[in-house]
């Protein structure tokens, strides 16, 4: 049984205790442990069942790499599915409960999967669920997910914020290890600004568990001092619980800080994420060991050499009494040192190698340990927890030789460099044979603007095992010192132990785990490699390897060597699969960052936008902006509130708030140039103080955008812009003027924000003008379609005669920090002439009315404006303007083309929005043909009835006639085809 | 008349720096040639000089900055605005110019204290610790345009007006107390 030892634990306070539960059982651990290895301390070596068999499984690790202990942590709004127990810190009140059991962790009924287990082999999804087809949708994916599903996904709210921050400097160092603590003195001695991040709470990696000396001092020692100098360098940031997450190009990286998780609620950001841009980035990311391939390696009570080691030295905690170390390096044999300087029982160590290093074999001479050179593990035995251990020839088939009892095993396949961060941004990578691992290859870094590599990596993550090289190679790394000497075969060999024994029978290899996470075996990748999935990308994918949330940060290297010795091919030659980022999860959380609730998008407000919320409007997105929609009154729904606004416009006085128009200023000598090639219409010829319609194309001819142009000054006009079409335009504008005609004279200015903008109409509109006084608003002094400036009730105003609506009008613009006020006043004043204010739909359902046009609704992109009987608006004396040639097209200036005209139904019902226009016979897919369909479609308060436009196949030619349009029940709506203007068409009542 | 009302009337947020809507804030975008011979003394005519690239230049509560090789953007006191584009106007006759108030376009914000720069290294990819004496850094803050500079213990912050609100939000969120980068 794993318990707390009586001594030791550099990393916990034993004088403070940690209250936490798991799967509601209530448990005590201390200050400074994980809650691995506070579960461990408990005795809970069972902590999940496996993806597919639901076998029993328990830490195997203690670091970011651990795929097994993974739990649901927290609950309702603080619940965290898939966090991995080794790296979450313990803290007080902690809840954590395993994953992936039903109905508990300690009995399982999908563990009768484990007995099919022969019949759920590689591909036994694609195999097994391809036919009949529809099947895999309703029967056989909703069983699957739910007997496999890892964690809950949350269903409240976060309760916790999140946050980015924007980090530079010369050196970023990723990894507070030996290596990365001497690569920032380093850096920082020689004045680079530097940024040094650590995953853990903790500085110095896994020196001080090693017992590493470091430049005469113990590693306890060196990286205090080292921690010491480094505080008193103002140039240098260190910043722990900070994951380098991803590396991009131009030496931009993501980092993960885990700022309170374990202190939630203490009102700090719970994560940030850091996006820093470097001049050079160091990975000094370690290495992670390698798991044995022997048969239950699975069980509770296996664990990587390391690591156990590291629950020992740094938290106290020992995994069972007797623990077998098995391994094929020197390395693992400390562990078996550790283990007996703790008082704890190591029966036998287990060599794969025929001989193992001089060294570690004197030391455990010396400490009287049995040590079996050229031995292996041939099983496994128990099943929650480990009972003993066969053993076997390593070079044999797996006979037993004999069994020890034990209740641990320490297992070591060697090392594998991360290589992760390196390898992100392109840099490549060499096998060693020395080290049976990949290694940077220095020679083909990712490059950096100049050509240079941007990524230097350092210590073990670079294959330099050995403690005072990678001080050494650190230093002259950092120094920009080519390394003098070959460190990665200094080191003491790690010879290839793929599979435990080497010539194990199918029994033994189907029970040999390479991905603990996605239950993927040794016998699995072999037969993938018969079935033919030679590509290593082809093979993870049928087999499922390393695609857990760990991305076989265990099971890669082991995987594909078993992969290449089934297609008898070297490892280099099966290669590895590609290092993608992050390298641990990030949460949606962090890369959402502050971007949720009020500020998840940029919301634009008019300056009238408080008074609407005020008065109950109900708003639409229109763009960023919101508008009102329409401003409900009592129990009124939306529709009567429309209705009553459109009414009460046309009969007396509407008010609406028309800020977000946009508003562009073109000055120059060349603007009306300029202009006429923008609008399909002239514009140079406009007097000054007079407003014109004009409609603007791409250069393809299509419909762009649309809107009044005022002649403001003999070289300055004012462009009116659809709401969302303001920037837009004005980018459109520049890139013109910028890229195309640069050496015209013209200069543009975006002003929309400036002004606010209130449309004054209906027949009542001019004696609220007049009563406000300052200005003639007579029709003699400000005719239809002119504008002129002054002053109303005291304000400075713009006063436009332009009519969206076909009645009496007036857009007044007033800069925006008088807007409030005189759109207040106008409604204070205006109540004795019925004044109500009207909302974006009112202003719809009048423009259609009238047969205005809508950009976005009579016009889709595919649209110009010759469909919707705007030729009148199309110069014909013109050279150019962008869209002429467009239009001149075979394809767009074919007379078969869809036409705008009116739709009044014969029943006066709405024609639903969308609705096509439906025509005899069926297309070549079996489709309706179709001859046209409808563009806009309301119900008009003022003709009491349908109306709609639409855009119909010979429509205009085709006045009187009746078309079907199809209705979302299947059925149709008859509809007569007519003009498209059905009230006031002679447009007297805007002309008064 | 009214009094001009800015965008958020003047809201503030104590954090661990302090923020705060100022305004309204007098603003006048010119575009123009800075070769232009006439600008210096149309600067010169409004209290100003020609600010170096990417600059600021302050002037007896006076700026001019720097927005892109023909725009500057001048601040002055929001009464100020009409005298300053009738002397522009007129000196600048002659130069193809476009001078346009947008005092209303804009909401100017204040992020003041001895942490000030850590509440804008949330929101804009800027290097601030290397930015020059004087600089003014057109930018954004998460979603949206915005430029700043250091100023008197702080920073000025300039968005446009509609999305003050937005911009509001942000600087509390990142001022928020107990969230400081170091």
């Amino acid at each position: 049984m794993s318990t707390r030892l009586a001594t030791g634990g550099r990393l916990i306070d034993r004088g403070v205790r940690k209250s936490f539960t798991f799967n509601g059982r209530r448990l005590i651990g201390h200050e400074g442990d994980t809650l691995a290895s506070a579960l461990l301390a408990n005795d809970q070596m069972l902590v999940g069942r496996s993806f597919k068999y639901h076998r029993p499984r328990g830490i195997v690790a203690a670091g970011p790499e651990e795929p097994n202990a993974l739990m649901n942590l927290g609950r309702d709004d603080r619940l965290e599915p898939n966090q991995r127990a080794t790296t979450t810190e313990l803290f007080d009140g902690l809840e954590a409960a395993s994953q992936n059991h039903w109905p508990s962790l300690e009995f399982d009924v999908g563990v009768v999967n484990n007995a099919l287990a022969r019949f759920l082999p590689a591909g036994f999804y694609y195999k097994t669920f391809i036919h009949p087809r529809a099947f895999w949708k309703h029967v056989f994916e909703p069983i699957i997910r739910q007997s496999a599903g890892l964690g809950k996904a949350p269903k409240s709210r976060d309760a916790d914020h999140y946050e980015q921050a924007y980090a530079f400097c010369d050196v970023l160092i990723i990894g507070g290890g030996v290596a990365g603590l001497q690569a920032a003195l380093t850096a920082g001695e020689a004045g680079k600004s530097v940024i040094l991040l650590e995953q853990n709470a903790h500085w110095g990696g896994r020196a001080p568990v090693d017992g590493d000396m470091l430049e005469g001092e113990t590693a306890e020692e060196w990286i205090k001092s080292a921690l010491d100098a480094l505080a008193t360098m103002k140039n240098v940031t260190l910043r722990n619980r900070c994951t380098g997450a991803g590396v991009y190009d131009h030496g931009y990286v993501l980092a993960n800080e885990r700022v309170a998780d374990h202190t939630p609620g203490d009102g700090r950001p719970k994560q940030r994420l850091w996006r820093i841009r470097a001049g050079h980035i160091v990975t000094a990311t370690g290495a992670i060991e390698r798991p044995l391939s022997f048969a239950g390696n699975d069980i509770p009570g296996v664990m990587l050499a390391a690591s156990l080691r590291d629950y020992v030295v740094n938290f106290g905690v020992s995994l069972g009494d007797r623990t077998v170390v098995v391994t094929n390096n020197d390395d693992a044999y400390l562990t078996a040192f550790a283990l007996i300087e703790a008082g704890l029982s190591v029966p036998a160590i287990l060599d794969a190698r025929a001989q193992a290093g001089e060294a570690v074999l004197a030391r455990a001479k010396a400490m009287g340990i049995r040590v079996e050179q050229g031995r292996a593990i041939a099983k496994v035995k128990g099943g929650k927890r480990v009972t003993g251990v066969q053993i076997c020839l390593q070079a044999g088939e797996g006979a037993p030789i004999e069994e020890i009892a034990c209740d641990a095993v320490a297992m070591s396949g060697g090392w594998s460099p991360v290589v992760h961060l390196w390898s992100h941004c392109g840099g490549k990578l060499n096998w060693s044979d020395h080290l049976s691992a990949f290694l940077p290859d220095l020679a083909r870094p990712p490059l950096g603007q100049d050509g240079s590599a941007m990524v230097t990596p350092v210590g073990a993550a670079l294959g330099v095992y050995l403690a005072d090289d990678i001080i050494a190679a650190t230093k002259a790394a950092l120094s920009g010192q080519a390394l003098v000497e070959d460190y990665a075969a200094k080191a003491p060999a790690i010879p290839p132990v793929w599979v435990m024994p080497q010539g194990a029978p199918i029994q033994l290899r189907s029970k040999m785990w390479l991905d603990y996470q996605n239950d993927v075996k040794v016998s699995d990748v072999q037969l993938a490699a018969r079935e033919g999935f030679e590509s290593v990308e082809h093979a993870k994918r049928y087999t499922t390897l390393g695609m857990a949330t760990d991305q076989g940060k265990l099971s890669n290297i082991n995987g594909l060597a078993v992969l290449s010795k089934a297609l008898n091919a070297d490892i280099p030659q099966v290669g590895t699969t590609t290092f993608r980022p992050p390298y641990t999860p990030v949460t949606i959380g962090a890369l959402a960052g502050e971007a949720r609730g009020e500020i998840f998008q940029p919301l634009r407000r008019t300056p009238m936008h408080g008074w609407h919320e005020a008065n109950g409007a109900y708003m639409e997105p229109v763009g960023l902006w919101r508008r009102p929609y329409c401003f409900p009154r009592g129990s009124e729904t939306h529709e009567e509130a429309v209705i009553r606004e459109v009414n009460n416009t046309r009969e007396n006085l509407g008010l609406l708030d028309a800020s977000t128009l946009g508003k562009i200023i073109v000055k120059g000598p060349d603007a009306g140039r300029f202009l006429d090639m923008l609008y399909t219409n002239m514009m140079s010829n406009l007097p000054v103080g007079k407003c014109r319609y004009g409609l603007m194309c791409n250069e393809q001819g299509f419909l762009s955008d649309d809107g009044v142009v005022a002649r403001i000054a003999e070289d300055t006009w004012l462009c009116h812009t659809t709401s969302g079409g303001a920037d837009r335009i004005h980018g459109w504008m520049e890139d013109w003027l910028q890229c195309e005609w640069w050496d015209w004279k013209v200069y543009t200015a975006n002003v929309t924000e400036q002004y606010a903008q209130v449309a004054v109409v209906g027949p009542k509109a001019r004696k609220l003008l007049e009563k406000l006084g300052g200005m003639d608003v007579s029709a003699e002094a400000l005719p239809f379609m002119q504008w002129a400036d002054g002053v109303l009730a005291g304000f400075p105003v713009r006063v436009f005669r332009i009519s969206f609506s076909g009645e009496l009008s007036y857009e007044i613009a007033i800069p925006a920090s008088h807007g409030a006020a005189f759109w207040e006043m106008l409604h204070r004043e205006g109540a004795e002439f019925g004044a109500m204010p009207y909302g974006t739909e009112g202003l719809h359902v009048m423009r259609a009315e009238k047969g205005f046009i809508m950009i976005g609704d009579e016009t889709d992109g595919t649209v110009i404006p010759q469909d919707l009987g705007l030729s009148w608006a199309i110069s014909k004396k013109k050279a150019d303007f962008l869209g002429k040639r467009g239009q001149e097209r075979k394809h767009l200036a074919d007379p078969d083309r869809w036409q705008l005209v009116g739709l009044e139904t014969l029943d006066g019902s709405v024609i639903p929005d969308g609705s096509y226009a439906v025509a005899d016979g069926t297309n070549e897919n079996g489709q309706k043909n179709t001859e046209g369909r409808v563009t806009s479609t309301y119900y008009s308060p003022t003709l009491k009835r349908g109306i709609a436009m639409g855009l119909i196949k010979h429509g205009p030619a085709r006045m009187g006639q009746t078309v079907a349009f199809n209705k979302v029940d299947g059925s149709t709506v008859q509809a007569k085809i007519v003009d498209a203007v059905f009230y006031d068409k002679e447009g007297a009542k805007q002309n008064v | 008349m009214s009094d001009p009302v800015s965008a958020l009337g003047g809201q503030s947020f104590d954090g661990f720096a302090k923020v705060s809507e100022i305004g309204p804030v007098g603003m006048i975008s010119l575009r123009c040639k800075l070769a232009e011979k006439p600008l210096a003394a149309a600067l010169k005519g409004i209290g100003l000089g020609l600010p170096d690239t990417r600059r600021i230049l302050h002037k007896e509560g006076r700026s001019a900055g720097w927005m892109s090789p023909d725009e500057l953007l001048i601040i002055l006191p929001y009464a100020e605005v009409g005298d300053a584009l009738a002397s522009l106007s007129k000196s600048l006759a002659n130069v193809h110019h476009l001078a346009v108030d947008v005092s209303d376009a804009r909401a100017v914000f204040r992020i003041e204290g001895a942490k000030s720069a850590q509440v804008l290294a949330k929101l804009s990819p800027v290097d601030i610790g290397a930015m020059a004496e004087g600089e003014l850094r057109r930018t954004r803050a998460a979603q949206v345009a915005a430029a700043f500079w250091a100023q008197e213990g702080g920073f000025t912050l300039v968005c446009f007006r509609s999305v003050a609100g937005y911009v509001m939000g942000l600087l509390s969120a990142s001022a928020k107390p107990g969230s400081e980068l170091v």
